[in-house]
């Protein structure tokens, strides 16, 4: 598929013009998705915004808002005899309390990086003798393909695989950051990929109850400049609705059949976001009829009570209250080659995309 | 870690499997969680899986959007702003 007019110079410079003309008065626009971060971050986008818009950064990386609680389980996993974690490969340098993946996968233990949660599949088959647990960490894009592969895993009748759910739903986060008076978000650039599954139904309740515009948008230049110009047209006119940018990859509905894989396999319980703190029903927990499947009723283990990292300012981060470079660790100390917070682990993470693709700080 | 990027479908395959094509490397996915896909559609891959199936009218129609009619739409603004 040719995305290449999504990269357009003439329609982008028509896109910034319409929005410098729209935005008339002070305005924050918090993108909630670290793809979309990234994105802004490599296109320089921050800086052709008019003076009025200020674009924040809010907690849309799965990896750097999963709890230090959710990463040392991880690793307890990792030290049981005869496991093999196997996870996506963006959580396992997170620092946690005490350690990281990575450090133990050099201790001796059996980390291994997956592609797709098939490929740990695979891995148990070829396994009989081990027990292979998946860290589960991610958002809704996520979620109904860790369904489908514990449905898979029944249907191969694996007896030695199961899930560490960690996983997190979005909408009803954003409602947590809208009543948090310190963060202000005058409007939301919504995830794409997120939005792909859910659809528009579940962010309804930010427009009529807050009255909160937001507006669902994919990650090209064009697609994040389409997105900022609706959301700016939407305060110039004292809308506030849920609009798609992303029509070709976003219906109204999202993808049925994935919600309901989704309802299927998991329900919902309350989850612990960094910095944010307990949201209520924002986690996805095994459901009873697939708990032959859930690593905690399989192996249960306990953490040691979790150490917060000194001196990381991540949680603000993710709240869009801090900007990464006023984080006193950025660049001295803290950098991708040498992380002090997961917020500069993960290539999706504010403080790294910051790092990598500009000068702020420097 | 949302990324999903777009391929287009060669083959079907047993057990709810396809190969697709993804900027000319060829890969086997799920379309477990898009039983309607079928071969010639773009679907977005994410983690081994097909998410979702693109619309490649209305990524046209977009562009297309952009380029003319918003134009006039955005001149029309300017000059109700007084601009
Ligand atoms: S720069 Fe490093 S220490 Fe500071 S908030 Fe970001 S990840 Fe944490």
């Amino acid at each position: 598929m040719d995305l290449s007019g999504y990269r357009d110079p003439e329609i982008a410079k028509k896109l910034i013009e319409a929005i410098h003309s729209t935005a008339t008065a002070p305005v924050k626009f918090m993108e909630v998705c670290g793809t979309h971060t990234v994105a802004i971050a490599r296109n320089g986008l921050r800086d052709v915004m008019p003076e009025m818009i200020t674009l924040l950064s809010g907690p849309g990386c799965p990896v750097c808002v999963t709890g230090n609680t959710d990463i040392d389980t991880a690793i307890e996993f990792a030290r049981q005899p005869g496991v093999i974690v196997t996870t996506f490969g963006d959580i396992i340098k997170v620092p946690c309390s005490y350690s990281s993946l990575s450090r133990e996968k050099a201790d001796g233990r059996d980390v291994r990086i997956v592609y797709s949660p098939l490929d740990a599949l695979d891995i148990a088959g070829r396994n009989p003798d081990n027990h292979v647990v998946f860290i589960g960490v991610g958002f809704e894009t996520t979620v109904p393909i860790i369904a489908s592969a514990i449905q898979e895993a029944a249907r191969r009748g694996l007896e030695n695989f199961s899930v560490f759910s960690a996983h997190k739903t979005v909408p009803a986060a954003l409602g947590a950051l809208v009543n948090d008076p310190d963060v202000a978000v005058g409007g939301f650039i919504l995830p794409g990929h997120v939005s792909v599954i859910i659809g528009l139904e579940p962010y309804r309740f930010l427009a009529e109850e807050y009255g909160v515009p937001s507006v669902i948008t994919g990650f090209e230049p064009i697609d994040v400049l389409q997105g900022v110009y609706m959301l700016a047209k939407q305060v110039a006119e004292g809308r506030a609705e849920v609009e798609i940018a992303y029509t070709r990859a976003v219906p109204p509905q999202g993808n049925p059949a994935a919600i309901a894989k989704i309802e299927e396999v998991f329900e919902p319980v309350d989850a612990e976001w960094r910095g944010i703190g307990v949201i209520p029903g924002t986690g996805l927990a095994i459901r009873e009829k697939y708990s032959h499947y859930d690593a905690m009723v399989r192996i249960p283990v306990t953490p040691p009570e979790p150490v917060e990292i000194k001196g990381c300012q991540c949680g603000e981060v993710l709240r869009g209250i801090t900007l990464p470079f006023e984080c006193k660790l950025f660049g001295r100390g803290c950098t991708p080659e040498h992380p002090i917070g997961p917020c500069m682990v993960s290539s999706e993470g504010s403080c790294a995309a910051y790092y990598r693709y500009t000068d702020y700080g420097r | 870690m949302c990324l999903a990027i777009p391929a287009k479908i060669t083959t079907l395959e047993a057990n709810s499997m396809a190969e697709v094509d993804i900027l000319g490397v060829s890969r086997h996915v799920s379309l477990d969680l898009v039983p309607e896909a079928k071969v010639g559609d773009f679907v977005l891959v994410h983690a081994g899986f097909a998410i979702q199936v693109v619309d490649e009218e209305y990524a046209e129609e977009t562009l297309q959007i952009l380029k003319d009619i918003n134009l006039v739409d955005m001149e029309a603004e300017l000059a109700g702003t007084g601009e």
